[in-house]
Parts: C-alpha cells; sequence; structure tokens
C-alpha cells in the first residue's frame, strides 16, 4: 500500500454533548462540552491542540451551524497553528480530512474538529428556521432557485426523489426501507444519549404519516441540539496515549447529485459510489472484514444507497439486506447505526456515526457493544459525501 | 383555480432565460453553440466541450423521471398534497428539470408518465410546470 495520508493519523479521542431537544445550555456551551470531553480523552490537555476546524462553520441565522471555530478558539484558549472551517466540499466529513491533510503534511499534531447543531432550539424560536425556502422569503439563488419555487422547501423533497426512483427500480418496498427506522429505534432504546428512545415497529413505522412519498415521519431525522467533537492526532503521538488509538485505515470522498444541483443519472444512486471506490483501494481490507456500520441516515433512503456504494451490498439489494432487521441487528451480520443514527439518537450531523464508531472501536458501547468490534465504516453525507474505514489498532 | 405561494427565484444573466421564455409560451433550455449538447440547470459554458452556450426553445414535452407526493404542510398555508418531480425532457439522455406536475390527480402520477409543459406565471417570472400529455409518442 501506498503511504496514504490517513494512515499517518489516527482518532485519539472523541467527546459528545448531552443532546437535548431543546437543550438549557447555548451552543457554544455544548461546543465547550463536546471538545474538552474529547481532550479529555485523549488525555491530552488544550495547550497541546495544535489545529482546530469543524463543518461547515458559523452559516445562516438558523441553528444548522450556530458556532465557528474561531470562537471555539478563543472559549478553549487555545492557541492552534491552524484553524479552519469548509462549508463546500466533501461536506460532513470533510472537515476531518482537512484534519488529516493538516496532521499528515506535518503542519499539526492534534487537530480538534467539531460539529454543532441548534437546530431543535432555532425551531423553537421559528418553526420555519430548518426550511431552505418559502413563499414570503427574498428571490432563491443558486442550487435553491430550482427546488424551492416548486415548494420543495425541505431536503426531503430531494431525497424522496431517489427513494421513488429506487423503489421503482429494484420493487423496494416501504416494510423493506421501515427496518432502517425500527432498527434505529431499536439501539437508541439502548443508548443514554439518544433523543428517541421509545421503540417503535414495523406496524407503528407503516402506520406513519408520509412527509414526501415515499419517505414517511420516521424516515427523516430528528432536529436536536448537541455538539460532538472527535480529535485527530498524528500516529507518531500514539505512544503518549492513555489509550490505544483509533486507526484509519482508508477514506474516500466524492461529490455530486440533486443536493448540490447537478442532474445526473437516472436517481436511483447516489454518486457516493466513487467515494466507496476510492475507500476500498486505499486498503486489503474488505467489506466483509466489517464488523459493524455507521450509515448516514438524515433520511433513510440515503442509508440504502449508500449501503451499495460502500459494495457492502450489490446494486439493487439494500433493500431486501436490512428487511426484517435480523442482519443489521446487534446480532447480525453487520450491525448498523448502533448510536440509533440521526433518525432516533438525534441529528448530530455525521459526527454522531463518527463518535458512535469510536464508542464500538473502544468498547464503551455499553449495553449495544458489539462483542469484539475491531472494523467499522463510517459513511456520511447526501451531497458532499465522505467514507472512513476505521479500525481499532 | 388559486395559484399556490411560491418563493420565486432569482434572476440573473445565466437563468434568466428560463423563468422568462414562458413570456412567449416557450420552455427554452441552453445548448451548447458548438457540439450541440444541452446543459440544465443553465451554464454559460457548456461542460462537455467547453463551447459558449445560448438558449434554444425545446419542444416542451418530457416523461416523469421520478416524482414525490409532498404532504407535509411546511408553513402556514400551503395547500398539500403536491407533486414535485424531475421530468426527463424529450431532447436528451438525462436532461432534466425540476418542477411541479398539476392538472391531475397527485396519486396518478407515475414513473414514465408523458407530459408537456406549461406555465404559472408571478410577474416577471413564468414558472414551468408540467401536466399529463398522453397525445405525444
Ligand atoms: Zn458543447
Amino acid at each position: 500500500m501506498a503511504e496514504y495520508a490517513e494512515k499517518r493519523v489516527c482518532i485519539s479521542g472523541a467527546g459528545q454533548s448531552a443532546v437535548g431537544r431543546p437543550s438549557r445550555k447555548s451552543a457554544l456551551q455544548l461546543t465547550l462540552d463536546a471538545c474538552l470531553a474529547a481532550i479529555e480523552d485523549a488525555g491530552l490537555t488544550p495547550g497541546e491542540i495544535d489545529g482546530l476546524t469543524t463543518y461547515p462553520g458559523p452559516v445562516g441565522e438558523g441553528g444548522f451551524s450556530p458556532v465557528g471555530a474561531t470562537e471555539t478558539m478563543i472559549a478553549l484558549g487555545l492557541q492552534p497553528r491552524w484553524v479552519g472551517a469548509s462549508t463546500e466540499g466533501h461536506a460532513h466529513m470533510g472537515a476531518i480530512f482537512s484534519a488529516i491533510q493538516a496532521i499528515a503534511s506535518g503542519m499539526c499534531r492534534h487537530v480538534l474538529v467539531f460539529r454543532t447543531v441548534a437546530e431543535a432550539s432555532a425551531r423553537m424560536r421559528a418553526r420555519e428556521s430548518s426550511l431552505m425556502g418559502g413563499p414570503g422569503r427574498s428571490r432563491a439563488t443558486r442550487g435553491n432557485a430550482w427546488a424551492a419555487p416548486y415548494n420543495a422547501l425541505s431536503a426531503g423533497n430531494i431525497y424522496a426523489l431517489y427513494a421513488q426512483a429506487y423503489f421503482a427500480k429494484y420493487g423496494a418496498t416501504s416494510a423493506q426501507l421501515g427496518a432502517i427506522a425500527v432498527n434505529g429505534r431499536n439501539m437508541a432504546a439502548l443508548n443514554p444519549n439518544a433523543i428517541y428512545r421509545e421503540k417503535i415497529t414495523l406496524d407503528d413505522y407503516l402506520a406513519s404519516r408520509f412527509i414526501s412519498t415515499p419517505l414517511r415521519l420516521y424516515d427523516c431525522d430528528t432536529h436536536i441540539d448537541g455538539s460532538t467533537a472527535i480529535l485527530l492526532s498524528h500516529r507518531d503521538t500514539a505512544r503518549d496515549m492513555k489509550r490505544t488509538p483509533i486507526e484509519i485505515e482508508a477514506m474516500g470522498m466524492s461529490i455530486g447529485g440533486l443536493g448540490i444541483g447537478l442532474h445526473q443519472g437516472d436517481f436511483s444512486s447516489l454518486p457516493a459510489d466513487k467515494a466507496g471506490e476510492m475507500l476500498w483501494s486505499r486498503t486489503d481490507l474488505r467489506p466483509k472484514d466489517l464488523d459493524v456500520a455507521q450509515i448516514y441516515d438524515g433520511f433513510s433512503i440515503l442509508t440504502l444507497l449508500w449501503l451499495e456504494a460502500l459494495q457492502i451490498c450489490k446494486r439493487g439489494e439494500a433493500a431486501a439486506f436490512v428487511e426484517g432487521g435480523t442482519r443489521i441487528g446487534l446480532t447480525g451480520d453487520l450491525p448498523m447505526n448502533t448510536s440509533g443514527g440521526q433518525l432516533s439518537a438525534g441529528r448530530f450531523h455525521g459526527y454522531g456515526h463518527i463518535f458512535e464508531a469510536c464508542t464500538q472501536l473502544w468498547g464503551r458501547a455499553g449495553e449495544r457493544q458489539v462483542p469484539g468490534a475491531k472494523l467499522c465504516a463510517v459513511a456520511n453525507g447526501g451531497y458532499g459525501y465522505g467514507a472512513l474505514l476505521l479500525k481499532r489498532g | 383555480m388559486s395559484v399556490p405561494a411560491r418563493q420565486l427565484p432569482a434572476l440573473d444573466p445565466d437563468t434568466a432565460f428560463y423563468w422568462q421564455a414562458g413570456a412567449q409560451g416557450q420552455l427554452q433550455i441552453a445548448r451548447c453553440t458548438a457540439c450541440r449538447r444541452y446543459t440544465h440547470p443553465p451554464l454559460p459554458r457548456c461542460p462537455s466541450c467547453g463551447g459558449q452556450t445560448a438558449p434554444e426553445p425545446v419542444s416542451g414535452k418530457g416523461r416523469v423521471a421520478s416524482f414525490t407526493i409532498n404532504h407535509q404542510p411546511w408553513l402556514p398555508g400551503l395547500l398539500v398534497p403536491y407533486v414535485f418531480a424531475a421530468v426527463a425532457l424529450a431532447e436528451q439522455e438525462e436532461l432534466y428539470v425540476l418542477t411541479n406536475i398539476i392538472g391531475c390527480n397527485p396519486e396518478s402520477v407515475s414513473i414514465g408518465m408523458k407530459l408537456r409543459v406549461c406555465f404559472e406565471p408571478h410577474g416577471d417570472v413564468y414558472l414551468p410546470m408540467f401536466q399529463p400529455d398522453e397525445s405525444h409518442g
């Protein structure tokens, strides 16, 4: 194997704030809770952090990203060499990729990456705050100009187009898709920091109302307030750590699709396919080696499409793979979204998936621990796509 | 029939033609003056060959590539259900426009359904919409 950047980098710590819907804490306080937990988790001190980044940085007025890297730097009293944030590129995982490059290039030793959301609080103030547009707003620009005039006001409308096309092409059913939401609740019931912990059945799922066909209420993730921080370090520092760090075995990235206004393909797959190809081209390991998987579930259909993009399932076979929930359950072939995912643990926006991967690989998932989990795939995104293959060191 | 409230698109030099050609009853799509490929959403430069693009009228015929029936009343006063769709235009493979499908029961919409364009005027904007049209091949 070539000396890829990610092979020089490991995850040395991870932290997450308490989840809230809404939280009584400020978004900055939640961010500090997560960041300090991650630093402490690694056995480091704030003075040793020489890089800081986030996705996507402070944008907009709502709760989508209320806290930026610079204010976090000030509040934590950090003096990092490098500070960054990226609204564009590979979305959620983009900040992780930037951190990997900063470390592999020798610029930094320890980069703290965080993601903070306060969408539950924002929706308390103004229910429409999470919409992409709407009548009465100033004119829609850029990618949004093609959807908002048609009252496609939620990303759910866009991903519903993928779901409908996938259903039609492969004969997938609501009962199959529903297994993802039911699995999320089963897992969340075992996660003390999940927002929705009451189990649901497939009948509950099928009885739930449509948001945008074929997507139902339980196919859409849940707005929360919360923050997650992941600490990445150079592998040379591993010997100083109090615990064996998690190795980044491979990374994969791509971009495209309706979510960024690129109208290509037949909407039955995601350009995430290229991220999956890149991921597996950088390791000798194979999908069959996975012990556990954390697959993005902002909308349940994204999980199906990512399972195929990651080559865990063949094209058109992901719906049958998840059907009934046995294969993706805790004792199944590939336990999936063991925190409850964004559908049930809450929309930590990708970083909940990375955090849960660390939790599983460090063996501290309590009742939901996958015994002996050594290798976990993490996939994030619906417009910019990022995947990580994480390995217990 | 009442026209739903909508957030209108901004008009800029690259895209205004798409929103305003309905005033002449036409659907226009950006087309490369060199290789003749259509591009939508419109771009000033052809992503295939680098040539200049210019708006050209198209037939306004197409088929449902995918669709969704939106049931969620995202905002007070938003009339549901309505159909949001990706329509594949007849002129070229994978040439899509996003739109609403109107003039039919939302439950009757299916992938592959034949459509033709119509326009919903909102001041300086004529939103291209689509309705069923079984007459074309
Ligand atoms: Zn051209």
